[in-house]
């Protein structure tokens, strides 16, 4: 069902004026009230007056994650911090996470479009949903979590952890749907498989996202499980899960533009891309007042569509994920920089630089590998102190990536050495 | 008296451990004992061999991760009792063995090689209670009565 006909069914014109509107006040408050972009606005020449509306959006200068970080924690918070009720953080490049602040209006807002989605994909008060995204500073869990409570649904905060006691719960419960990642779904399928409990749920909804996934997976996911898959897409920047979802036509996410302009870069030239073309998605948040952002690089490659969709909806859609615009790989749902591997190899300080990331997904489920060179001034004739150095540096890794990496010693110059940027990265997972 | 074992890392890939062998060849060094660790990813080649300085240089120029380090061949007769005679006098003083094997140099008694916790406390008692150990040449050059 359409949950805010009003918003996800306007004209384009209703849009536009909309957006034009929201980002006049916006900008006007982001300029009074933080530093950041009254300087950027300023070294431009411009004033909050000479933004009209959304045709004047590209005067303005990108916001990046570096930005973030440069303003870290709360630098470019919009409102004092009382206002504030909660924060997230995501992965930075380096050490420094990536905090967001919401104020009460902001959770309001992220969940009512949270039960857009959940609407979109048929979920209503009769269900019973299991939410197992990581509850804590990742914004899966709770994001989900507040959007399936304003809808009314039954939740079951499972977060991430024991699969068997979701099954359990699952099939105990009658659990009709679930909110996770692709990939964690297709292994709760396995499970159930090699159980021979897989036609003993009642599982009839999934909405799948935090990490990218294809057309063949969602039918692999659908045939398996007996239901409908749907995609959720959102990044903490921006608010969380729920700034684009797709609907039962599958032809691309809606973005909530009432609330997200989008636009389409390309990422070399920062030039706009026309409609259709593949380019780097950026947001401009318009009702955000905690951490509004002006035109977010998301890094996210995707194109975009105004077309009235076949469900009914206005909203533009974005078509699936095309990849990145930076060296960011998402590992069960967590995003993580090469650049994170390295500081923390470095900080240790008992490990060469040289170091290769091998990403796989065994049994649908991603695992990380770290190959480290084993140097001589660390090397030693004893197992249990080797053993030692392997355990200390996957538990560093742990630490700085918040997900369990597989650490594995080398030999000496066994690791690819490259002119100019050496290759840290193996994907050996099959996503496009 | 010290000796000195060369140990090398070496990952658990096709040809890496034909490759050490080969290395030590070409250079004329002698292997007089090893032994061999192994773990699911990697394994530790520890050896006695003629030339350990040269040795540690050859494989690092191979590109191997390889060092030196201080063990010691304690003489034992070759009868029953022996080593559980050795190993008492090390439990009581305190001292843990990382690990040993034999070295094949010792004519028609038998040396063992060990890493103890504490080498020196080792060497004072086995001393103390009698108990040779093999000096540099003995333990590098091969001193057995066998030819072939």
């Amino acid at each position: 069902m359409i949950w805010n006909e009003t918003k996800e069914c306007m004209s384009r014109d209703q849009i536009h004026n909309l957006q034009s509107a929201r980002l006049k006040k916006m900008v006007n408050r982001v300029y009074h009230n933080v530093e950041f972009y009254r300087k950027k606005m300023q070294e431009l020449g411009m004033e909050p007056g000479d933004i009209n509306g959304l045709e004047d959006l590209q005067k303005l200068s990108f916001t990046t994650k570096n930005d973030l970080r440069e303003n870290y924690p709360f630098g470019l918070f919009a409102v004092p911090q009382s206002e504030i009720v909660r924060v997230h953080a995501s992965s930075g490049t380096t050490g420094k996470a990536t905090v967001v602040g919401y104020t009460r209006r902001d959770i309001e807002i992220w969940q009512e479009c949270v039960t857009r989605v959940l609407a979109m994909a048929g979920v209503g008060a009769q269900d019973k949903i299991q939410v197992a995204y990581g509850y804590g500073l990742f914004t899966g869990g709770l994001g989900l979590h507040y959007g399936a409570e304003n809808l009314g649904a039954t939740v079951i905060p499972m977060s991430t952890g024991s699969t068997q006691k979701l099954i359990t719960m699952m099939q105990d419960f009658g659990v009709t749907a679930i909110a996770c990642t692709p990939s964690y779904l297709l292994h709760i399928a396995e499970m159930l498989e090699e159980a021979g409990q897989i036609n003993n749920i009642n599982l009839k909804v999934a909405i799948c996202g935090a990490e990218p996934w294809t057309e063949n997976m969602r039918k692999e996911i659908e045939t398996k499980l007996h239901l409908k898959a749907y995609d959720i897409y959102g990044l903490s920047e921006i608010m969380g899960p729920g700034v684009a979802a797709d609907c039962e036509c599958h032809a691309g996410l809606h973005v909530y533009e009432d609330h997200f302009i989008p636009e389409i870069i390309n990422p070399d030239t920062l030039e706009p891309c026309k409609e259709g073309e593949v380019g780097e998605l950026v947001f401009t948040t318009i009702t955000k007042e905690g951490l509004p952002l002006i035109r977010y690089r998301t890094r996210d490659l995707t194109s975009i569509n105004y077309e009235k969709c076949e469900c009914g909806r206005t909203l533009a859609r974005i078509s699936r994920f095309k990849g990145r615009s930076d060296d960011m790989l998402i590992i069960r749902g967590v995003n993580i920089f090469p650049s994170q591997v390295e500081a923390a190899l470095l900080e240790l300080g008992e490990t060469s630089p040289h170091y290769l990331m091998i990403v796989d997904r065994i049994n649908n489920l991603d695992v990380l590998e770290v190959q480290v060179e084993v140097e001589e001034r660390f090397f030693s004739d004893e197992i249990k102190q080797l053993e030692g150095l392997t355990k200390k540096i996957a538990h560093a890794l742990q630490t700085a990536l918040g997900l369990s990496v597989k650490v594995k010693l080398v030999e000496p110059r066994t690791i690819e050495r490259s002119q100019g940027k050496a290759k840290r990265v193996i994907d050996r997972r099959k996503l496009i | 008296m010290l000796i000195k074992q060369l140990s090398v890392f070496i990952e658990n890939r096709k040809g890496r451990l034909e490759r050490v062998t080969e290395t030590l060849c070409k250079h004329n060094i002698n292997i007089l004992s090893f032994s061999l660790a192994d773990t699911s990813e990697y394994g530790l080649l520890r050896m006695i061999v003629s030339d350990p300085e040269f040795g540690k240089k050859v494989l690092k120029e191979e590109g191997f991760s390889a060092k030196l380090t201080d063990v010691i061949a304690v003489k034992i007769a070759q009868k029953p009792g022996t080593l559980h005679d050795v190993l008492k006098l090390l439990f009581e003083a305190e001292l843990s063995v990382e690990y040993m094997y034999t070295l094949s140099t010792a004519g028609k008694n038998t040396s063992i090689i060990m890493k103890l916790s504490d080498l020196e406390t080792a060497l004072a008692t086995l001393d103390k209670h009698g108990y040779q150990v093999c000096t540099a040449s003995e333990a590098y050059e091969n001193n057995d009565f066998v030819d072939k």
